[in-house]
């Protein structure tokens, strides 16, 4: 065992589970129960991290979730995980850590050269130094890597995680003194509760005090009767190695449940997650997130080996870890008297120097019994020390005033401890809206005692500034009984004697920054915030630099960034800056707590949304036959499509030209069955589709089709699709593929809302139909082999009919309209027996060479007839006489149907409209960037005044040429008419730096007339 | 992430289940040709947008799929009740009718 290990009876390593580690690919020992932290400290290990900005030696100051300085990375390959702080870390057999600073070695960091850099790196540093933007990337790499942190892991995540969604009665966040009393008063009235602790084991601060006294017992003794007690209760569920982060509207507690991080990897669980996120929602909230000890600020105070007093006592009590052999305290309170004590105890030679002339007596009593030297009315001016400290020097402080009076002794010591007073864990209390209160008595931010309890949240012991032991379980006890009533419930019993060892509080100092006898600036650097190398004088240059606001100077100094988000520094920030603007801390006031409280993975918050299982995928009944051809696929929505069917050698182009061509000359086929489909029924229906579409429905007769284009109150075209008359009072209407949700909610609510009067029934049936299009001039002919009950003539069944009948054997609607031009027929239906009806169609078409396609045919099909895609020709903005599509609104319906009056409004009445044209290229070989800007001169310098938009563009099989359509400013006046150009159709459209000449055209370049849809 | 009651429903419900469907009580002109632009663009833009009381509809998306309406102060999320429509709106006018 090293010679930095004390066996402390009440420790919680045990020392009969030895283990091994390596850091930094040496190996080292340990024992179960230690954190990384704690085994490295045992190892003698004092350096483990180069500082961000200068390079400075650091160590281990903390504990916990505060540590700023030791930030690992854990394991190797897909496993590893970035900058875990090692005192976050638990130790397990086989552990591999490195650290994720300096560069280029921990040993030698060039940022460390004699402080070469220190001069140049001011507060502001980056704003000043790359006010000249372009100088940025030049420098970035070389800035990141000096700055370290770890690396991400560049394979995929081979662990799964998951979400847990519950309701709890009460949430106690903290497991220590307080949240504990809390669970067992809530647990004993039957509620049901949860307690999280987010250590491996329930217990806080009496884990690192393990002989206090509560009620005439030890606290560990206490301890093990409280946890055993909650166990047995069926009621009460305790989470360890559960950190709450974040606390929102309504009670919302999110939490994460690390459940397998401790074990080594070979010994985890497969097909098990690594860790769970749990959100609670919570009828009541108890915060018993206890306090962080602040540590003094004063030069040097970065070398390794100084810490928080209670860091210290910690390693000691709950580790076996005695960090040093001489130790030097520096107080301004009473909180680090029993850890002195402690640690004298244990064989260590302690000084402690405390800056208050006048201390506790009952305290200086049990540190002098136990050999402590106590020093009062001195303030350490710095440490002395590089890669360890090795002693510091005192000075003799004002009574009253925060300034040096004289000097004082110089001490040698292999560790140092400070202690600002303690600093309330108030985050969670703070995430959604509650401001923390300061009390200046205690010199702390604190929860105010009465939390939020109208909203059901509460704050016991130190968290609300209760430091004492005995003051906090007699002030939990109180609140929880107020709790308990408010749920209707009582405590049943006393929680029996709280009574405690400890000795009436006195008075803490009011100090902050230790002074040194010079001005801010000229002595040695003091830190505020280790993780951001923010310094005292920082803070004092933004100021003088007019930062006032603290959240200026916060982003100013990088005070409280980090992955600590400045849990130790917050505070003695604030304070500092309070000094030199000469306010009060409360004015000056707190940065905003945000969630999470501490680190997250992404993997957590993502959970089982992940993969394939990121998103639910929609495939069409007829998916398997695609796969079974071969079909390359795109997303559209949530939807899988197929985008092309490429055959042996095809490239896209080749495939698209080859299927354009058959579905132009020969047939094609095609998955509609994406189609939104909504069926509607009601004796009103005619009416509200009057109401909601642009177009006139009052004539439409069973049997028969419309095409019907959808606006918003402003006009503007929001949804387009065929809609058909099944019988007078049902009707089944499409929409665009990814509009079917918006346009669902779009049309209950205008029924819900204004005209429930309507008798009006709504049926989202996108998936109960499978579409497959059959489209060529030879549709018919296919359509004829497997259906015989339908009269296919074109004389019976016209464009815009649809039919009901049997195709393949199925039941079927086929519908005689054309989103290509050509003759075709849409064939719907049961989902159920599309897969068979397709293939069907397939067999029947292979004597035509029938010839599937996809989503890329199909758009360069429609492009050619000018038909719109809402969402990609329009963008909100677009009118249907923006489209040049009048002939789809019916004005003289007497309804002012939704986004009739917006026709006549100023602006969409008035001229410079932009509007929907066809572009051709000079060059017909060149084809368009979607996006491109049109323009009225190939000469221009950007910025230049914009006419519009390419919003299509495709090569064209069928014209051999390139086509795009347009939206342009005037563009309907400025179509050139059969070919004839009058100048004012001649644009440029302008993508990657070059102007390509086109001329603006009607948007339909094949089938002017229509004609061949009506064959 | 709140929570909702859905009066339809009769349930508290995770405010993911539910959609935001604007400000309450902004009906529909019935005559929207005898109005001029500048109360016609009233109707179609101005929105109360306040810090604090605000009458708004939900939907109760994943769930009924009927639209509602909730008084929700939205500086701090808390919400004064849920009701039916027409419910909503008695209540509405008997707070006279503002926020």
């Amino acid at each position: 065992m090293s010679s930095y290990r004390v066996r402390r009876p009440g420790a919680r390593v045990d020392f009969d589970k030895p283990l091994t580690f390596s850091f930094d690919g040496q190996a080292y020992d340990g024992f179960a129960g230690d954190t990384l932290a704690s085994a490295l400290l045992a190892n003698g290990t004092r350096m483990l991290a180069r500082s961000f900005k200068y390079g400075r030696p650091r160590g281990i100051i903390g504990t916990g979730p505060e540590e700023p300085n030791a930030l690992m990375q854990i394991e190797t390959g897909a496993h590893t995980i970035p900058n875990l702080k090692a005192t976050q870390v638990e130790l397990y057999d086989g552990l591999v850590a490195r650290r994720t600073t300096g560069w280029p070695t921990l040993e030698f960091d060039l940022k460390s050269l004699g402080g070469l850099f220190s001069r140049f790196m001011p507060a502001g540093f980056y704003y000043k130094t790359f006010q000249n933007q372009k100088l940025w990337p030049k420098f970035e790499h070389i800035i990141r890597q000096a700055a370290g942190y770890g690396s991400a892991p560049s394979e995929p995540d081979p662990e799964t995680y998951d979400h847990s969604h519950r309701h709890a009665q009460v949430v106690i966040v903290g497991g220590g003194a307080s949240g504990l009393l809390a669970a067992l008063l809530a647990g004993r009235a039957g509620l049901k509760v949860v307690l999280l602790d987010e250590q491996n084991e329930c217990g806080g601060w009496l884990l690192s005090s393990p002989h206090s006294v509560i009620g005439g017992e030890q606290a560990s003794a206490w301890l093990k009767s409280a946890v055993g007690e909650l166990q047995s209760l069926p009621n009460v569920q305790v989470l360890t190695r559960t950190s709450a982060f974040a606390l929102h509207d309504m009670n919302l507690v999110l939490a994460v449940e690390q459940l397998q991080d401790h074990l080594p990897i070979a010994d985890r669980a497969a097909h098990q997650p690594r860790q769970r996120l749990h959100r609670i929602r919570a009828e009541r909230v108890v915060l018993a997130t206890g306090a962080i000890e602040r540590p003094l600020v004063f030069g040097n105070n970065d070398v390794p080996g100084i810490m928080t007093a209670s860091a210290l006592t910690t390693y000691l009590n709950r580790y076996g870890v005695a960090v040093g052999k001489r130790i030097l305290l520096q107080t301004s309170n009473d909180h680090v008297y029993q850890g002195a004590a402690d640690l004298a105890r244990a064989g260590c030679e302690v000084v402690l120097a405390d800056t208050r002339t006048r201390i506790n007596p009952a305290w200086e009593k049990r540190v002098r019994a136990a050999g402590v030297d106590v020093r009062t009315g001195f303030g350490i001016a710095y440490a002395r020390g590089r890669r360890a400290v090795t002693g510091a020097q005192l000075v003799k402080l004002d009574a009253q005033r925060n300034v040096v009076v004289g000097s004082g002794p110089s001490i040698d010591c292999d560790a140092l401890g400070s202690s600002g007073g303690l600093s309330p864990t108030v985050h969670l209390y703070c995430h959604d809206g509650g401001r923390p209160h300061w009390d200046e008595e205690r010199l702390a931010f604190v929860v105010p005692e009465a939390g939020r309890a109208k909203s059901g949240i509460y704050g016991v012991g130190a968290v609300t500034g209760e430091f004492g032991l005995q003051n906090a379980l007699e002030q939990t006890e109180r609140i929880t009984r107020e709790l308990l009533s408010s749920l209707g419930k009582s405590a049943p019993t006393s929680s029996g004697n709280l009574k405690t060892d400890e000795p009436d509080a006195t008075p803490a100092r009011r100090i902050f920054r230790v002074p040194d006898g010079r001005a801010e600036g000229h002595g040695k650097k003091a830190f505020v915030d280790f993780q951001n190398d923010v310094s005292a004088a920082d803070i004092h240059l933004a100021v003088r630099e007019n930062y006032r606001s603290i959240e200026h100077i916060k982003r100013y100094t990088a005070l409280g960034f980090g992955t600590d988000q400045g849990k130790l520094s917050n505070v003695n920030g604030f304070a500092i800056a309070a000094d030199v603007l000469g306010k009060s801390i409360p004015e000056v006031g707190t940065t905003t707590y945000r969630p999470a409280y501490s680190p997250v993975t992404f993997g957590t918050l993502a959970g089982a949304h992940a993969g394939d299982t990121f998103e639910p995928r929609r495939y069409s009944p007829m998916q398997a036959a695609h796969v079974a051809r071969g079909a390359e696929f795109e997303p559209v929505g949530q939807w899988l499509r197929p985008w092309y069917f490429p055959q042996t050698g095809e490239d896209l182009h080749a495939a698209v030209r080859r299927e354009c061509l058959a579905a132009r000359r020969g047939v094609g086929i095609m998955d509609a069955s994406t189609l939104g489909k909504i069926d509607l029924r009601g004796k009103d229906v005619r009416e509200f589709l009057n109401r909601v579409y642009a177009n006139a429905w009052t004539q439409l007769a069973p049997g028969k089709c419309r095409y019907g284009l959808m606006l918003d109150e402003n006009g503007m075209v929001m949804d387009d699709g065929v809609t058909a008359c099944v019988a007078d009072n049902h009707f089944l209407m499409t929409t665009t593929t990814g509009g079917a949700a918006r346009v669902m909610t779009w049309l209950e609510k205008w029924h819900q809302t204004e005209w429930p009067d309507l008798d009006v029934y709504m049926t989202s049936v996108t998936d109960h139909w499978a579409t497959a299009a059959v489209v060529g001039p030879k549709s018919r002919q296919v359509l004829a082999k497997i259906c015989s009950d339908i009269d296919l003539s074109p004389s019976a069944f016209k464009f815009m009919d649809w039919r009901e009948g049997t195709v393949a054997g199925v039941p079927a609607r086929v519908f005689r309209i054309s989103f290509s031009g050509e003759l075709a027929f849409e064939v719907n239906v049961d989902a159920n027996y599309g897969h068979h009806v397709w293939e069907a169609l397939m067999d029947g078409g292979r004597e035509f060479d029938i010839t599937p396609y996809g989503t890329e045919t199909m758009h360069v099909l429609r492009a050619e007839k000018g038909f719109i895609i809402v969402g990609q020709d329009t963008d909100g903005s677009m009118t249907p006489l923006d489209l040049d599509m009048a002939w789809a609104v019916g004005m003289k319906k007497p309804f002012s149907f939704i986004g009739k009056r917006s026709f006549a409004r100023s602006d969409t009445a008035g001229p410079n409209r932009k509007q929907l044209v066809g572009l051709l290229t000079d060059d017909p070989q060149i084809v368009l960037a979607e996006g491109a800007q049109v323009i009225e001169r190939a000469d221009v310098t950007p910025p230049a005044a914009m006419l519009g938009h390419v919003t299509s563009s495709y090569y064209s099989p069928e014209l051999g040429r390139s086509i795009a359509l347009a939206v342009v400013r005037d563009g309907i006046a400025r179509r050139s008419e059969d070919g004839h150009k009058s100048g004012r159709d001649l644009l440029y459209a302008y993508a990657g730096g070059k102007a390509h000449k086109v001329t603006v055209v009607s948007p339909v370049f094949v089938d002017p007339k229509g004609d061949r849809q009506n064959v | 992430m709140f929570v909702l009651f859905c009066p339809h429903c009769g349930e508290k419900r995770e405010e993911e289940e539910f959609g935001y469907g604007g400000e309450a009580f902004i009906p529909r002109p019935a005559t929207p040709e005898a109005l001029d632009d500048e109360a016609w663009g009233d109707y179609l833009f101005m929105r109360k947008n306040p810090k604090g009381w605000h009458w708004e509809m939900w939907s109760h998306n994943t769930g009924c799929r009927k639209f509602f309406v909730v008084k929700r102060n939205t500086a701090t999320n808390a919400i004064a009740g849920s009701w039916t429509l027409a419910e909503g709106r008695k209540a509405y006018d008997a707070e006279g009718g503002s926020t």
